[in-house]
Order: structure tokens, then sequence, then C-alpha cells
């Protein structure tokens, strides 16, 4: 498949490796950003062909993952009631609300729907005039542009019966949350390729030069995450720190504007909680006053329900590059896919989930 | 045994879509009910059919209920899977099909013109398969109560082979063959279902097995275990062998082949082409030394054409994939079913 199967060629993936091991003087320690990244480190193993000085942390680039619970508990009252169309993406159904998950909601006495996009939603608003019509609107940057073109739409059409539910998070001011902890390890990012597909770059370099990291601007497929990491740590090795782009086949330096522009006109940013993590100031996105008729959380009510976390669970040190998932007491014991004390565990993306789909139990502590 | 549950409240007090889905959710209901109510040393085997001893005649028999949606989809229909699926079940344990029972039940309202399309499809599928279908029945539910049509299908086959076909035969270094390609119902089956409409349509890949299989014992084979990979795809199929073998099975990725409008569609969607359900595919563990032999020997029929090795059973456990990059990786049950992603 052209695209595609350039970056999964083996030999090409050796050679960045080789480069990275020829280039590396001293231990280096990067956080991928993304989860989707995560993801093809852990499934191709990438981590294993580095030299040992140079050590992965994953980020908090899994939109699941970082969904507070309490945002979960009111999707779950929200598709509870009578009368409602609950459609979301797939992966969020399986996440454990406090006390129940979507699918069971959609077992029991819920009409919940999995949607490939948000203007199926729209559609199904359109053909269900006499039900209530809910999407769940998660995820980074990637996800806003259309979560915001199916609202401008449903006003356009008069759609009285649409709304979101909103969960949208930003990825650069949790970058720099990570990046001012006390605890913080991390010398160099890959950032995530596909947000600055939409965002573009230029957010980028203040961060760059305030906390004198590399960031580099990297793609999904193993050639793409080698070579951004052989990047970050050539800049490391030469003292440098600056915003270098790897994902050039996707990212331009203004990102795509007419998606930035729906973005602007329909969300406005906001301050947001992390799950694990807890609140970031101006890391999310809200409906804007304009489009706020359209917000699921005021036409439900459902704005102040509020709930405890697993105090066992370590998902925010795993987010925040603190901890790796094997370092965790309960991984793979109390904590599997199917009994998960926290979303990192849930989610396809989060990297607990990658660690025991793709290493197993042999990743148990 | 206790009168209680078995399945503990607190995991999933209703049924959930992944209780069906192949994965771990499955085979925790098939271990701690159903094993745990009806075991006896014949279904405790787990095979794809029974194998019997009915007054010295060696008989398969199996079951299987079909509640796919659409109805027709691109390369099928449900009633052709149906004698497909009861068919390869069959012939996975080496027996020769030959009767197949039909139970339809029917939605209040169903078109009769539909029905008749799905009757001739039937029997057109139980002719190419070499079955009779011998017995049947129909039950009619109010709308809404049925998608449709449901229809089970059970068969009986008569045990080919001289031995036993089955996961505990599997040796140290037997190889592990593919018939085919991987991923083309269920991607069919998602795309006709959710309107995706992909440029290149991608065909289910829908067919009875038994000739393969048939062809393969009749050139006198030595095999040891057959699985068609439905529900779960290979992955899953090769995580049950390896379970119930005690062993360990190596796969290349390189070796496994996915067609490109498969992988496309798994790429945008965020699904593993491993754990994809197919129903004209099966994998195949004969002993090393034989291995080319068999392969040849399934590249000769049409539905072995690209069949191909993708491993090798080991002495470890679990079931290990080399990636590309040449780094292995453990493949596991997933939890239920692959849900398409977020981003």
């Amino acid at each position: 498949m052209k695209y595609l199967e350039e970056y999964r060629d083996a030999a090409a993936a050796r050679g960045f490796a080789r480069a990275i091991a020829r280039t590396a003087r001293r231990p280096w320690t990067l956080m991928e950003v993304c989860g989707g990244q995560t993801h093809a480190i852990v499934k191709y193993g990438l981590d294993e062909l580095l030299p040992p000085g140079i050590g992965l942390v994953h980020g908090p680039g899994c939109p699941v993952c970082v969904t507070p619970l309490e945002v979960l508990d009111r999707a779950i009252a929200i598709a509870s009631r009578p009368g409602v169309v609950f459609c979301s993406f797939g992966d969020m159904l399986r996440i454990p609300g406090s006390r129940r998950d979507l699918l069971s909601v959609q077992a029991t006495d819920g009409d919940v729907r999995i949607v490939y996009s948000p203007l199926d939603a729209l559609r199904i608003a359109e053909e269900n005039p006499q039900k209530e019509v809910v999407f769940f609107a998660v995820g980074f940057e990637t996800t806003a542009p259309a979560n915001a073109m199916a609202v401008y739409q449903a006003r356009e059409r008069g759609l009285k019966n649409f709304s979101l539910l909103v969960s949208q998070v930003l990825v650069p001011p949790a970058m720099e949350g990570i990046l001012a902890s006390p605890l913080n390890r991390v010398q160099g990012f890959l950032a995530a390729g596909h947000v600055c597909t939409i965002m573009g770059v230029e957010e980028y370099g203040p961060i760059a030069q305030k906390y004198r990291v590399p960031i580099v601007v990297t793609g999904f497929e193993p050639v793409d995450i080698l070579q951004g990491i052989y990047l970050c740590v050539r800049q490391l090795e030469e003292g440098r720190a600056e915003v270098e782009n790897q994902y050039a086949r996707s990212v331009r330096r203004e990102g795509n504007l007419h998606a930035r522009r729906m973005i602007e006109r329909v969300f406005r940013v906001i301050p947001r909680q992390w799950r694990g993590i807890g609140e970031i100031q101006r890391s999310g996105l809200g409906l804007s006053e304009e489009f706020s008729e359209f917000d699921a959380e005021l036409r439900f009510g459902v704005r102040d329900l509020r709930v405890e976390e697993n105090p066992e669970c370590l998902s925010g040190l795993i987010l925040q590059g603190i901890k790796k998932p094997p370092e965790c007491p309960a991984f793979g014991t109390r904590c599997t896919p199917e009994h998960p004390l926290g979303a990192t565990m849930v989610s396809t993306e989060g990297a607990c989930a990658a660690y025991y789909r793709y290493r197993g139990r042999a990743a148990c502590p | 045994m206790s009168l209680s549950c078995p399945i503990p409240l607190n995991d999933y007090p209703n049924v959930l879509l992944a209780h069906g889905g192949g994965g771990r959710l499955t085979h925790q209901l098939i271990q701690k009910m159903f094993l745990a109510a009806f075991g006896n040393p014949t279904l405790e085997l787990q095979h794809d059919a029974a194998q019997l001893e009915l007054k010295g005649n060696r008989l398969a028999f199996t079951t299987d209920s079909y509640v796919v949606r659409p109805l027709f989809f691109p390369g099928g229909d449900i009633a052709a899977m149906a004698v497909h699926g009861t068919v390869n079940d069959l012939a996975m344990v080496g027996a020769r099909p030959l009767y197949l029972s039909a139970a339809f039940i029917l939605e209040e309202g169903f078109p009769m013109e539909s029905l008749w399309r799905l009757v001739l499809s039937m029997r057109d599928a139980a002719r190419e398969a070499g079955v009779q279908i011998v017995a049947g029945d129909t039950k009619v539910v109010n709308k809404g109560k049925g998608d449709g049509v449901f229809i089970n299908t059970s068969g009986v086959g008569i045990l080919e082979y001289p031995g036993r076909i089955a996961p505990q035969e599997l040796r140290t270094g037997d190889a592990v063959l593919l018939s085919g390609d991987l991923g083309r119902h269920g991607i069919a089956i998602l795309s006709a279902r959710e309107g995706l409409g992909f440029e290149t349509a991608i065909e289910s890949d829908s067919a009875p097995l038994a000739g393969l299989v048939l062809d393969l014992l009749g050139a006198g084979l030595p095999i040891r275990c057959m699985r068609d990979l439905t529900r779960g795809g290979l992955a899953t199929a090769l995580v049950e062998i390896a379970e119930a073998s005690g062993l360990g099975i190596a796969i290349e990725e390189a070796a496994v082949p996915v067609c490109e409008p498969v992988r496309g569609a798994c790429e945008i969607l965020g699904l593993d082409p491993l754990y994809v359900a197919n129903e004209g595919r099966f994998a195949l563990f004969v002993p090393e030394a034989q291995a080319e032999a068999a392969l040849e020997r399934m590249r000769r029929h049409p539905l072995g054409r690209e069949a191909f090795r993708i491993g090798t059973v080991g002495s470890g456990s679990g079931v290990t994939l080399k990636s590309r990059m040449g780094v292995a990786r453990v493949l596991d049950r997933i939890s239920g079913e692959q849900l398409p992603r977020i981003c």
C-alpha cells in the first residue's frame, strides 16, 4: 500500500536504529506524545531496536485515557435516558465509568450506537426528529474539526434534537504541564503528527525555547518513529532545542487553515480535567457562547456530576511519563483489560493495554 | 457444583455483544457457564465438531447459528454461510460432511421473495458442498423481535481420517499453514452494514472447505490439527490451539497474506486483520517433513491457491508473532469485539 509499506520497511527502520546508536553518546529520555505512536512502538518492538541509553516514555496522547471518569459517568447518565440516541466512536464504549460502561447501557436500557463520523450522528438526528441525539465528542485537535462541523451544520439545518457531549483536549498545554512538573524526566518530544496536520507547528516553537527541549513532529509508522527519534537524539547531542518536522508528507507549517477556522468558530479554549493528571489551564475546548445550545451537559443537566478515581491506579503517573506500565503493582494482576482500574488499561491506545496486549503476562511485575 | 451463577455479578450482570465476539468474554462464558454445566470428554476437547463413535462408526457432529446483518452481502448471504460454516466445522475434524439440518427463525413481515432467494442460495450451497438438508424447523417471531432471519444448521459427517485431528496432537516443530488471505469476510460485512463504501468492493471469502480438506486427506498426509478462522480470526484460533496443545506457536507477520483492499480498510478503521473473521479460510498443522507436500496439494485446489506457510510450533507457550521489524510480540485474545478507534 502506497505511503504505508515504505514506512514499514525493516531495512529502512534498522538503518535509522543504527544511526541512532551511532549518534547517541549519552543517555536520553524521550516522550512520544500520541497513543498511536505508543502502540506502533510496542506492536513493532521499536524500543527493542534502540541502544540501551535511549529511553522512551509514553505520553498523554490517548483521548480515551484522559477523558475524566466524571465525563464517562455523564455520558452513561445521558445514554440511559429514554428517548436518547447516544452516538460514539467505538472505543469509548468499553471504558468503565464509576459503576458501568456504555456497552452495558447498550445491553440494557439505552440506545447506544457506534458511528464512524459525527456527521453520521447528525443524520440519525435528522431521521429521528422525536429522539434526542447526542454525540460523544472526545479527542484531541484531530477530531475537533469534524465535531465542530457537525454542530455548525446542525445549526444551519435548524436541528434542535442534536447535541454534543464535549471532552476535547489540546496537546501543547499538556506537554507544557509535563515539562513544568518537578518530576519531569522528558528531555525531548516526538510530537503527534496528526495533531500538527490540523494545527500546524507554530505553537511548539515557544515550548521548545522555554524548556530547552527538542520537539520533532513525527508520524505513526515504524520508520517515521525511528527517524523522529534519530532527529531528536541528534538535536540533544548537538545541544539544539528546535522544532523539526519529520512528518512533512502530511504536516504544513500553518496546518489545515479551513479546519482551524472551523474549530475557532464553534469552540472556545477552556480549562479541562485530564484523567489521572488533573486540571490544566487552557488545555481543552468547549462550545462557544454562540453554540452553547448544542451543549449536552447543559441540555441534560449533568454538569455537576462528580466522582472519585480508584486510588490504586497509576495512570496519571503513566500518562505523564513518570512510570511505565509494568512498574505498577496492579498491572496484569488486579488490573487487566477486563477489570481495568484506570483508562490506560482499557483503551486500545492506552499504554497499559499496549503492554498487556503485545508483551502479555511476560511484562507483569 | 454451585448453583449460583458462575460468572460473578461484578463482571457483567447482563449479556453483552462482546460475549458473542469470540474474544476473552466469549471464552469466559463458555468455560465458566457452558462447560461447567455440560462438561463431558467429547465437549471438553473444544474442537470445531464433536468426534463420536457410534456402534463402530466414527462420526462428526456440530451445530452453528447465523445472525449476520445484512442478510445479503458482497460475496454471499446468510443462507450460504449457514451451509459453509457447518460444513467447514465438520471438515476441520477430518470428516466428510453428509447431512445438515436447517432451522429458520423468521421475523413477521419478512418479504417472501427474500426468503425464497435465501432458500435457493442454501440449496445451491448445499449442492456445491455435497451435503443434503435432511431435517428442518420453522418458527416465526413477532415483528421487532428478530432481525429478518436467523438460521441454525447442524451437521453430521463421517470421519475419514484414521487418527485424531485435535490441538492435543501438535508436536514441536510442526509447520503452520494458512489456506489463503485474511479478513475478507469481516470487512465485507462491516462495509456493507455500515455503508462505508470503499473504492474497491471487498467480497466475503465464504466457501465450503470440505473439498480441499478431503483432497488433503485423500493424499494420505498426516494432519495434526485444523481450524477454520471464523469469529476472532487467525489470532484467536491460534491462541486457542496453543492453549489446548500446551505448546507455543510462532508465526511471521510478513508471511501472513492480507489483500490490499482489506489492509486499507483495516488501516482506516483501526482494526487488526489477524482478528478479523473469515468464512473460507483455515489453519492447518502438519509435521515439518510433510509441509511442502501439503502446501503443494492445497495450492492445486481453487480455495487453497494462495496457501502459505506462516509459522512453526515450538516448545514454549502462547502465540508469538515476529513483526516485520524482526521483533517478537505476543498475540493474545482480545477482550470482546474489535471496536473502531477514535483516531
